[in-house]
Order: structure tokens, then sequence, then C-alpha cells
């Protein structure tokens, strides 16, 4: 009997009420933590639990049924395709913001003053960037090389993050010398003073528009609506200001 | 089925990893499975717990750790760098250390057992009769404990192509290098491309059958040899 209860308390660990789980893209695990502070302050009733990944890993999660109430983007088309699946309704997306991208590095040697044409030179070895196949920072990343017509010759050298934050964490272990990441991350507290970054030239690659919506299974969770009116709320915008992301149009 | 060059491109490159990391288990573990057998040290039972911890340990812990140690800021990882000119993190190289680490009580283990079946009483003979070294081993040691050996080879192997925790947090998924066949799998079910990751894992599979039949096979030789 008793091995019966500690069974059954072990498979309560399901989401209960007053709870939303919010998927979330990797650009966002700092900035997250800032906004899920403010909007519990705000709805102290609500509890948040949080995942952060790839927004492709996320999108094929949710597509086999994962228990995601809202889902935070690093792009549009994510979004998109999870409406057009039909596991979330047009009306719930929400543009909350748009990304940078910035070329990083930690090493003290590792110059990279002149921004993306500084990761050809030969003492840069490995740059990493996300997976372009399901990171759309990976893929911006990847734009802005072939834009610069620099792809060709630095794709030997590219090691692929699973997502922006296992990128940021490849250059800030110095397992490689540079890379493509979000501002985002490089202005948290956390990497602030970790290195130096120059800002790659928006036109470079395809605008990085962040889009949330509310899943299928979001919609019957008041708490859903909630979230979304406060990522436009002024006190988000405050901190997205923080974390350097501009303004969606 | 698809199986595109991309696929055929990391199933080889784990079959690569799996066969270095396996003749490199062999190497180190033989000597290392007759020193633990043998050795009466006290501190014997610490180095056997260590040598068998990858059994139980998280593939992220050893990931973890390796990521800091092949670090440049790391005296190991400058050492490194210093010598070949790039980081062990994203290398073939890297991706070798973090598999046998993490085969390594596959291949030890069953070695251990095979070798401690040996009768010492019949090295001792050969040992009075004048035999060397290594004439013990190629004509005693080795032929009474070739199934228990093929029993660790195989292990080790099928391990190594399990493998994903470690290469997922060391490897940098760079095609031909340390893209092997698990995390191509993984990329193919986020990139929504059923066929494709469909047709990777049912190699995995078949490989993965094979390899464990290999290993029944072998202990049920054995026993049949001792009855």
């Amino acid at each position: 009997m008793r091995l019966l209860l500690i069974l059954l308390a072990a498979f309560a660990g399901d989401l209960r009420a007053g709870e939303l789980s919010v998927a979330a893209a990797s650009d966002l695990v700092y900035c997250l933590e800032e906004l899920h502070a403010a909007f519990e302050k705000e709805h102290p009733a609500i509890d948040l639990k949080t995942s952060t990944g790839s927004s492709g890993n996320f999108f094929a999660q949710i597509k086999n049924g994962a228990p995601f109430d809202v889902f935070l983007s690093a792009d549009v088309s994510y979004p998109e395709a999870v409406i057009k699946a039909g596991l979330a309704d047009e009306e719930s997306l929400s543009r909350y913001a748009v990304g940078r991208l910035v070329v990083w590095a930690t090493g003290e040697k590792t110059d990279i003053s002149s921004g993306l044409t500084s990761l050809s030179n030969a003492a840069i070895k490995k740059i990493a960037i996300a997976n372009p196949d399901h990171a759309p920072y990976g893929r911006a990343a990847k734009a802005a090389l072939q834009y610069f017509k620099m792809w060709d010759q630095v794709e030997p050298k590219v090691v692929y993050g699973e997502n922006i934050a296992q990128t940021a964490q490849f250059i800030e272990t110095g397992n490689a010398d540079a890379g493509i990441v979000a501002l985002a991350l490089v202005l948290s507290p956390k990497l602030a003073k970790v290195g130096r970054w120059v800002e790659i030239p928006g036109e470079s690659y395809p605008r990085l528009e962040q889009a949330a919506v509310v899943t299928r299974r979001g919609q019957d969770n008041p708490a859903s609506a909630l979230y979304i009116a406060f990522l436009r709320s002024a006190k988000a915008r405050e901190i997205f200001d923080r974390f350097g992301f501009r303004l969606p149009q | 089925m698809a199986f595109s060059p991309e696929i055929w491109q990391s199933v080889l490159l784990t079959f690569r990893l799996a066969t270095v990391t396996t003749i490199l288990l062999v190497l180190i573990g033989l000597p290392l499975a007759h020193w633990l057998n043998t050795s009466r040290g006290r501190g014997i039972i610490f180095l056997e717990t260590l040598v068998t911890l990858p059994i139980v340990l998280p593939p992220t812990v050893i990931g973890f750790y390796l990521l800091i140690f092949f670090a440049p800021q790391n005296p190991l990882g400058a050492a490194w760098v210093g010598l070949t000119g790039h980081t062990l993190a994203f290398s073939f190289t890297g991706l070798v250390i973090g598999s046998v680490i993490y085969s390594l009580p596959f291949a030890v283990q069953p070695f251990q057992s095979a070798l401690k079946a040996i009768p010492p009483t019949l090295i001792e003979a050969a040992r009075i009769s004048g035999a060397n070294w290594g004439q013990i081993f190629w004509h005693i040691s080795l032929p009474i404990a070739r199934r228990g050996i093929g029993t660790g080879i195989i292990l080790s192997f099928a391990h190594t192509v399990g493998e994903f925790g470690v290469v997922l947090m060391l490897g940098g998924a760079i095609p031909g290098v340390t893209k092997v066949a698990s995390i191509q799998l993984y990329d193919e079910v986020q990139k929504l491309n059923y066929a494709q990751a469909h047709s990777i894992a049912l190699v995995l599979l078949v490989i993965s059958f094979a390899l464990i039949l290999a290993i029944s096979l072998l202990q049920r030789h054995r026993d049949e040899e001792i009855h």
C-alpha cells in the first residue's frame, strides 16, 4: 500500500492548476529570469514552468504533443508552422522582440575588432554558431557569413551548438575561439563582463523577428492570455531593452 | 528508406569512432583488468570503483568535465593546443577520449571475469616449464579467456555506437568529424525529416541487435564448454 502511494506521488509531477508552462528559445535564457520574476510579482498565483532550447526542437516537440502552454520562438516561422499544423490559434501570435547578432570572443588575445571579417583570421581556429538546421540564430549567422561571402572560407572552422546558449558556452569556455551569438546573451548580467563583442550589421541577415503563440493546450489555461499581455507591457519592454532586443513592428 | 550521403557519412563515422575506441580499450583494458585482478594494494578498490563509475554516471557529467579539461584555459587543454594547434573539443580525438572513458567499464569488467576464470595453477605450471610472459599470454590466457574478451570487445563497440550525451556536449556536430549517427538522428528529428530519422534509427537498431545477439551466442558457447 505504501509502495503504491509512493508510486502515485512520483507520477503526480504533471502540471497543476495555477501553473503555466513556457517553452522559450535559448537566446531568452537569461532575459527570461528577469521577465518571469517580474511576471510572478504581478501574478503571484501563477507558477511559471520554463524550458529553454532551440526553437526547432520545441516545434518538433509541440508537434508530438509536448505539454507547453506558450511557445516563445526566436523567429516567426516556427510559431507560424505551429499554427499551420493546427496546434495553436492564429490570433494568439504575438511579435515580442527583434533579436540582434554579435561576434563574441572571450580569449584575451583573440582579436575580433573588425567584427565578422575577423573570423577569417588564421588565429581564430574554431568558430561556434548555432545549428542552422533548427536554431534561428544559427540560420541568421550563416546568412550573415554568406552575405559577406565568407561562408565557404570559414565553414571548415565552424562548430555547431545545439542551440544558441550552448554556442555561447562553447565560446565562454574557450573551446571555440570566437563565434556568433545573440546580443541578449552577452548583455546578460552573467556574461556582460566576459570577453568582447562586436555587433553584426543588421542588413546582412534576415530580421530576427521573434514571436510567441499560445498552443491549443494553453488555450484552456487562463494564465496564457495574461502572459502574452505581459510580454507587451511596459515592464517587459524595459527588460527586453536592457537585453538589447529591438521593438517589433 | 532514405539513405542520403550525410547519413552514410555519420554511420561510417560512428563505426570509425567505435573501432578506434574498442582497439584502445583492448590495449588499456586487458592490462588494467589483469592488474585489478592481481593487485592487493589498499587503493585498488577505489581504482576499481573509478573504472566502473561510467556505468552509472550521467554522460553529461563526463561531457561537462571533459569540456572544462579541454578548454585552453586549463593546463591540459593548453598543452594540447600548444602541441597540435587546435582544441580537443570538437575534434575526433576529443570524442575518442570521451568514448574510452564512457565505455571503459564495458571492456574492463568482462575482461576481469574472463581472466579470473584462468586456473592460476596452469599459469604456474607454464612458468615452471620455462614459458615467458608473452607465451603464457598467447598460448594459455588468451585461448581460455577468448570468449570473455570477445564479450568485452563487442560490448565496448556497441556502447560506443550508442553514445549520445557526451558527443552532444563535446562534439559541435561537425559533419564527418564529430556528427555521429545518434547526433544525426537527433538533428533529423528536429528538422522533422522523419524518413531520414527512421533510416538512421533502423541502422542503429539492427547493429545493436546483432551485437547483443553475438554476445549471447558467445556466452552460450562458454556455458556449454564449462558443462
